[in-house]
């Protein structure tokens, strides 16, 4: 996978994961354009865009959009999948997810996906394992932080 | 997705009307990020978020250099939000890997994230990272671990990996499982940006795909994965380990956790498929042991949820790519089916691309979706219309041609796309310079080429690749076989360039006025009645306009050269020179400096610009080069150099562009003889052959000889004989297994049977019989890339075809097999080396065919028969073409006892018992007739001779002996010679290679004269001698080759066909490989002899 974007039905960037290294300025120019290409589909239409020389996968989940770039001889109906499983996991952590969690906690948003997708391939494909990671890092910190408080 | 995701989400927007109630519960509202979103929600303009944003920005850059701030994390958070909407903090880069080293656990996850987030693995701030990740790599803490991890397998400096290495290679013995899948991953970012780093530890890769948690296992398969695609060979080993995991998987051995929708690790079953797929390409016995797996898979991925059908789309690739299995091939046709006939659009879209992955080996898929690739043609998703082109550019034919091109124009007109609009400008371009002239649509060809063309300009505009223009003119200017067709086709150009002047020239390209202008001067005298005074005028015209960049204005300056003649004409030409002699723009003075004088001089424009002198003269005179040396030999030294330095050859962009499409597409591999294979799948992975000229022809520069050749012939010799050509198109085929022949058949007839849908309109009908039409006849024939040698051919047999029509047609249609389907059995003879292997294998198909043709002649034969040889060499090739019938004189019975090669031996022309000839090889039998063959090697030419022995008692009245060539090359002395060799189609290399003797220095002067050309690496033989002559004396001695010179890791080598056709080989040892180039004036040797040299070099 080369990256992924979510960004909302207003066309805001909510989350951008790069796995190949750009320079900001193209960052910026590819996801104007995708935005706005992946916001004038109309719903019923193919999931799968090919723009440039990549192949993008995007799916819309309430308002928000999740879109990834692939590159040719991947597969496109697994990399739905992916979203698919990044969403359960978001779902599954935050209870019942929504925009607004993404939004404000989004560097969360960003643990959960380091622990899926790491260097733009499928780390973990086990729901209970991912999960277990993030909550484990979680814990530890609750407990260093109660730990660094307790001593005072 | 499960039921609660689906519930919370659509309820959401409720939950987002964020501008009423800002303090929705879900909101950390006490947190300055919440108060920053939420005021950044509140705003209406751009403008004034980006003043939040600054003024947010330059508070935290205080904060963030205050010593001892507490709120670091929360203010990298903050910075974080800032970057994704796009407002640079480039200062807070160096904060975010303070913060990843001195901070908590809690604040150093930030921090990573924050660098993960802000630099690139190229950024110079990521050295100072190294020693954080090293003491973290060290930590007894798993989080810190983890940490340090998950930042190395994103980014890491290249040059800092021998420093971490040895922490991260510890770290696939930790006990923790999320450790070493971590480490594994690490390990497979270095292998990806520093290969070479990671190679002592390849076994360690293979410790961590037998780990015994499969998440560990299955990290491990991404490296694999990477390897493989680069080394196939390395990993075979490997193959019956990979097909036990999958086995295993597909069987549900895998803990629970994996499943994902009830199906067992589905990620870890494609990414095994791909693997396979990899293995098995081109190798029989690999692709054995895992046929039944893949059977397995396809049985198991029941149809229900988009996970299954992403295992069986992974599935239908690998069967498609691996040696094939006939009842694999069946059900993943019927996979591919399922998913084009699906309602579901993105099912409808993989099975569109999986059918363009397989439509060059199996055609009838594309038959028996005809209707629905028409409706996906009209289907309202660009999408799914712009895959259905791409499948169909793969079916094109001369006799669809212009139903594709129309379609692609039409979807050209609506795009909006440029990447799209310059890569389907660039395949129109391709279709029509190769199919120029169309006979079989009564369309006038001159004008559907032009009018083509005129679309391909004005749509590509100027982001089109330059060569589409360049290689057009080229082809108008060097022209074709025949004088006055090239005349009507420039006059065809003018007149239609001449109206578009008239229109509204401000509205075309600048490319195309380009064109335009260079026409219009070359061309224009040939129509007489326009007066050049007029065109001057249109043309003057043009330098008016606003939007005229000064490249066009010198091109039509130029072209006003050419035309100033007669009084009013040189009056428009000294007024345009008195407007641009004073030109700032230099160039535009130089020309009308040169227009004005030449305009004055008639004498000498007549001598500087001569007319008709063509493309040379005026690209020369345009590009202000003094001679054009179009080898571009003046820059050998230089490319040599680049080259030992270790540059990468040079590769024509068409050339560049087909070989990203090449890796898109399956395997097109031979598949030996196993099951009806197109022709076009025969050749290697060099691809096509006729693409590659037909793409070097188009290169920018000014080599033609291919563009000449493709369409030359094409076009012109078929006009000559159209009336033959269906007649020919109809002979069915015995050698096509029954349900082929069936489908072909109903095809033909159009009947209405062959649609799945009889309520579909008409018109669908009708695109469907001009869009698939020659795909079920010719099945492999016309398939695109090889679609064009054959059809000559074919028309050339026409001819001769003609004069023994009557008896052929009397005798047998059978007898005669179309040719595209023999041509496919020589083809793959041809390419293959080991021609009695090859023919064991043909036999049953050649014998089936004699026995029919046969019991067509009612077996009455009682004669052995000769063929009389002497016909048959390359001087006579009219009586070859001609001797379809040849009637034998009887001789005498063989004695059956006396061993069969003696007696054949002995029915050889006394002219030629003296020389040496070939082992006679038993081709097939039947119960009367046996046919052999050998070959006799004579100086000047090669002798082909069949015998024919007939066992049965019966006389033998007629015998009719039908030959085929395989597809050899473009030039017609060498066609006639194929000709004769035919049947066998002997090993061009082996039996024809004649050593040629010349000298460095001839060698020299002859590789900058051919300008066929082709490049491939070639493993390097060493048996203890010096690799590169080692091998070379392999290549000398397997092929007769002759080995000029030898200079350090170079070689050269030259051979010769017959007929003195020369072929030159330059060898440099490059990294472990021979790499090879070959130049050759024949545009097919180059290819054909390279394979010749794996051959040899592969048997050593």
């Amino acid at each position: 996978m080369q990256f992924m974007l979510l960004f909302s039905r207003q066309g805001k960037l909510r989350l951008q994961k790069w796995y190949v290294p750009l320079s900001d300025k193209e960052k910026k120019k590819i996801t104007r354009e995708l935005v706005q290409t992946v916001l004038a589909r109309k719903p019923k239409m193919c999931s799968f865009l090919e723009w440039r020389d990549l192949k993008i996968v995007y799916k819309r989940y309430a308002s928000l959009y999740f879109c990834c770039a692939i590159e040719d001889q991947d597969n496109e109906l697994i990399t739905l999948e992916i979203i698919h499983r990044y969403v359960e996991l978001l779902d599954k952590y935050f209870g019942s997810v929504c925009e607004l969690d993404i939004i404000f906690n989004f560097e969360k948003a960003y643990f959960i996906l380091d622990e899926f997708l790491l260097g733009g391939e499928a780390q973990e494909t086990s729901k209970k394992n991912v999960l277990k990671a993030i909550e484990q890092a979680d814990l530890l910190q609750e407990v260093r932080h109660l730990i660094k408080i307790t001593p005072n | 997705m499960s039921d609660v995701v689906e519930k919370t989400l659509t309820a959401l927007p409720s939950l987002l009307s964020l501008d009423s109630q800002p303090g929705s519960a879900k909101l950390s509202s006490t947190s300055k990020l919440g108060n920053l979103i939420r005021g950044i929600t509140e705003l209406t303009s751009k403008h004034e978020e980006e003043k939040l944003i600054q003024c947010e920005l330059s508070s935290i850059k205080e904060q963030v250099s205050s010593p001892n701030t507490t709120m670091m994390k929360e203010l990298m958070v903050r910075t974080i939000y800032c970057e994704m909407l796009g407002y640079e903090a480039s200062f807070s880069y160096i904060h975010a890997i303070k913060l990843a080293q001195q901070g908590s656990v809690l604040e150093k996850r930030v921090g990573y994230l924050a660098v993960s987030l802000f630099l690139n693995e190229s950024h110079e701030l990521l050295l100072l990272l190294v020693n954080t990740v090293l003491k973290d790599l060290q930590s007894t803490n798993l989080i810190e671990v983890c940490m340090a991890l998950t930042v190395v397998s994103q980014m890491f400096p290249k040059d800092m990996i021998p420093a971490i290495l040895p922490l991260v290679e510890e770290k696939l013995n930790h006990p923790k499982e999320i450790i070493r899948r971590k480490a594994v991953l690490a390990l497979y970012k270095f292998y990806l940006i520093a290969p070479n780093q990671v190679q002592h530890i390849h076994n360690k890769f293979r410790k961590a795909l037998c780990d015994k948690d499969p998440g560990v296992m299955t990290a491990s398969l991404h490296i694999y994965l990477q390897m493989i695609q680069e080394n196939p060979e390395g990993y075979k080993d490997l193959t019956a380990s990979f097909v036990t995991i999958l086995k295993q998987v597909v069987g549900g051995k895998l803990p629970m956790d994996f499943n994902y929708h009830s199906v067992p690790a589905p990620w870890l079953q494609i990414q095994l498929l791909r693997i396979l797929s990899l293995l098995g390409k081109n190798d029989q016995s690999t692709s054995e042991i895992m046929h039944e797996v893949l059977d397995e898979s396809l049985r198991r991925a029941e149809m229900n949820h988009n996970i299954t059908y992403a295992i069986l789309y992974e599935c239908v690739k690998c069967v498609y790519t691996i040696h094939p299995k006939s009842e694999l091939l069946e059900k993943a046709a019927k996979c591919i089916g399922n998913f084009v006939l699906s309602p579901k659009i993105n099912l409808k879209y993989l099975g569109l691309k999986a059918l363009t992955y397989v439509v060059q080996q199996d055609p009838k898929l594309a038959l028996q979706h005809q209707m629905t690739i028409i409706e996906c043609l009209d289907h309202p998703d660009l999408i799914i219309k712009r895959e259905t082109l791409e499948l169909l550019f793969r079916i094109t034919n001369a006799q669809n041609v212009t139903v594709i091109v129309e379609k692609m124009l039409e979807f050209l007109r609506i795009s909006k796309d440029d990447h799209t609009t310059i890569d389907l400008v660039g395949k129109v371009a391709e279709l029509a310079e190769k199919y120029p002239s169309n006979h079989y649509t009564y369309a006038p060809d001159n004008e559907w080429f032009i009018e083509t063309m005129n679309t391909v300009f004005s749509v590509g505009g100027d982001m089109m690749q330059p060569d589409i223009p360049n290689s057009f003119l080229k082809l108008l200017s060097e022209g074709f076989d025949s004088v006055e067709e090239d005349r009507k086709l420039r006059l065809f150009a003018v007149n239609s360039y001449i109206s578009l002047l008239r229109g509204e020239p401000g509205k075309l390209p600048q490319r195309f006025l380009q064109v335009i202008s260079w026409v219009l001067g070359e061309y224009s005298h040939l129509r007489a009645d326009l007066e050049p005074a007029l065109v001057l005028r249109l043309l003057a015209k043009l330098l008016d306009m606003k939007n005229c960049s000064s490249e066009t204005k010198s091109w039509v300056l130029t072209a006003m050269t050419k035309l100033c003649e007669g009084g009013s004409g040189v009056s428009v030409a000294q007024q345009v020179s008195e407007t641009y002699g004073s030109s700032l723009d230099t160039v535009l003075r130089q020309r009308a400096q040169e227009l004005q004088h030449l305009s004055q001089d008639s004498e000498l424009r007549a001598r500087v610009l001569p007319r008709g002198a063509g493309l040379d003269r005026s690209l020369t005179y345009c590009h202000n080069l003094v001679q054009v040396d179009s080898s571009l030999s003046f820059l050998d030294g230089f490319v040599s150099e680049a080259l030992a330095a270790g540059a990468a050859p040079y590769k024509p962009p068409h050339q560049r562009q087909e070989e990203l499409a090449g890796t898109k597409a399956l395997s097109l591999e031979p598949y030996g003889l196993s099951l009806p294979i197109s022709m076009s799948s025969c050749i290697t992975d060099r691809q096509s052959p006729t693409l590659l000229s037909m793409s070097s022809g188009l290169s920018a520069t000014l080599k033609l000889d291919g563009v000449k050749r493709v369409w030359g012939r094409e076009g012109y010799l078929s006009q000559k004989e159209p009336v033959e050509e269906p007649a020919q198109v109809e002979v069915p085929s015995p050698l096509r297994s029954p349900s082929q022949q069936g489908e072909a058949d109903s095809f033909h007839s159009q009947t209405p049977s062959l649609t799945p849908t009889p309520e579909s309109d008409q018109e669908k009908q009708q695109l469907a019989s001009s869009l698939f039409v020659g795909l079920g006849s010719q099945s492999s024939v016309c398939l695109m890339g090889k679609s064009e040698p054959t059809t000559q051919r074919f028309r050339r047999k026409a001819k001769g075809h003609s004069t023994a029509s009557s008896t052929s047609e009397q005798v047998s249609n059978s007898v005669i097999s179309p040719p595209s389907t023999v041509d496919n059995l020589l083809c793959n003879n041809l390419l293959d080396s080991n021609i009695t292997s090859e023919l064991a294998v043909s036999s049953p198909q050649l014998t089936s065919r004699l026995s029919q043709g046969l019991a067509a002649t009612n077996g009455t034969c009682d004669t052995d028969t000769e063929l009389p040889e002497s016909d048959r060499k390359e001087s006579k090739p009219a009586v070859i073409r001609d001797s379809y019938v040849v009637a034998a004189d009887p001789a005498p019975h063989e004695d059956p006892d006396r061993p069969k090669d003696l007696a054949l031996s002995s029915h050889l022309p006394a002219e030629l018992s003296e020389l040496s000839h070939s082992e006679i090889t038993h081709l097939c039998t039947n119960q009367n007739l046996e046919l052999s063959v050998c070959h006799v090697q004579k100086e000047d030419s090669l002798l082909l001779i069949v015998f024919i022995s007939n066992s049965s008692d019966s006389a033998v009245q007629q015998i009719l002996v039908c030959l085929f060539s395989g597809v050899l090359f473009g030039e017609e002395a060498f066609t006639c010679w194929c000709d004769v060799v035919g049947i066998v189609s002997l090993l061009i290399s082996r039996v024809c290679c004649r050593p040629l003797t010349v000298s460095t220095e001839e060698y020299g002067t002859m590789w900058l004269a051919f300008s066929h050309d082709t490049k491939q690496n070639l493993t390097l033989i060493s048996d203890g001698q010096e690799p590169l002559t080692a091998t070379l004396n392999v290549l000398k001695r397997r092929l007769q080759l002759h080995v000029v010179e030898i200079i350090g890791m170079e070689g050269i080598v030259a051979c010769r066909l017959l007929q003195d056709q020369p072929c030159l080989m330059h060898c440099r040892v490059h990294a472990g490989t021979l790499a090879v180039w070959l130049r050759s004036p024949i545009p097919d040797l180059p290819d054909c002899l390279i394979y010749h040299c794996q051959r040899a070099l592969q048997g050593h």
